[in-house]
């Protein structure tokens, strides 16, 4: 079972992302629990956990969402491999943090980047993953949390 | 992988600076955003093998290194770059936050560590704080 600290170190890694990188802060909506593969949104950066807990992480945005948040950052490229790089970024950052957090026990994915209509996540059957909606201007994205 | 050559600001003694990182955006970001008089840009890289291709071309003074690249990693490229100019300046610039790996990029010879993300004016500082 998820612990709720483990949940916060994915959590703040997100949020940290859009407060330091965009200089305005992202807020969380309601998490909610799914069963079978979460829908994702255009741009999705996962990485793989293995070792104490198996799972995925996802980060999942609109292209919207990715194109202001490049103009905050003051970048002038919004070509679908830019999108890609800035999803690949948050991934990233996510993953940095639950290296810090989790220690060795935790071995933590370099992450990678699906993009594209609707792509395919596998799921075991019965697993359930945490969604938590990360809301930013009048953007929302997603985090998606399964883990065993 | 980019390089470029200019002249001396206003006859000042300029550092040269190699950015290495396989996010674009980090890239221009980095290029963008540092603003010390003292510094010009001579290149950019995606991997540690780019950046050893580009060292060579530029001969660098100091390098921003990312860490998880294809490849080859910063942490072996930083090693590598060590070897063939001890003196050079290595800020390593990575989203890895653990102690471990900042610990292990310092013992191969980096000499900062910022991490991602970062607002423009700890980019500026960690810079400066290595040039100092």
């Amino acid at each position: 079972m998820l612990r709720e600290e483990e949940l916060k170190t994915f959590v703040e890694g997100t949020t940290n992302y859009f407060e330091v990188a965009a200089q305005q802060p992202a807020t969380i909506g309601s998490p909610y629990l799914t069963e079978g593969a979460p829908s994702v949104h255009d741009y999705t950066g996962v990485i793989s956990i293995s070792g104490k807990r198996e799972g995925v992480v996802y980060f999942t945005a609109p292209r919207a969402m990715l194109t202001v948040l490049l103009m905050k950052m003051q970048e002038n490229d919004f070509s679908h491999e830019t999108m890609r790089d800035l999803v690949g970024e948050v991934a990233n950052t996510i993953s940095g943090n639950a290296r810090r957090d989790f220690g060795r026990d935790f071995v933590i994915s370099v992450p990678s980047v699906l993009a594209g209509e609707k792509p395919e996540i596998s799921q075991k059957p019965g697993q359930r993953s945490f969604i938590i909606p990360i809301n930013w201007r009048s953007h929302s994205a997603k985090l998606i949390v399964s883990l065993t | 992988m980019s390089a470029a050559r200019g002249n001396g600001k206003g006859g000042k003694r300029t550092l040269k600076l190699l950015i290495v990182d396989d996010s674009n955006i980090i890239r221009r970001r980095i290029e963008r955003s540092q603003q010390l008089e003292e510094l010009e840009v001579v290149g950019t890289a995606a991997n540690g093998l780019e950046a050893l291709e580009m060292f060579s071309k530029t001969d660098p003074d100091m390098v921003t290194m990312d860490l998880t690249m294809p490849q080859m990693d910063g942490i072996e490229c930083i090693s590598k770059l060590v070897q063939l100019k001890p003196a050079i300046r290595i800020l390593v610039i990575s989203a890895l936050a653990d102690k471990a790996t900042a610990v292990e990029a310092m013992e191969r010879g980096a000499n900062g560590f910022l991490n991602k993300p970062f607002t423009d004016r700890q980019l500026n500082e960690a810079i400066a704080e290595l040039i100092t």
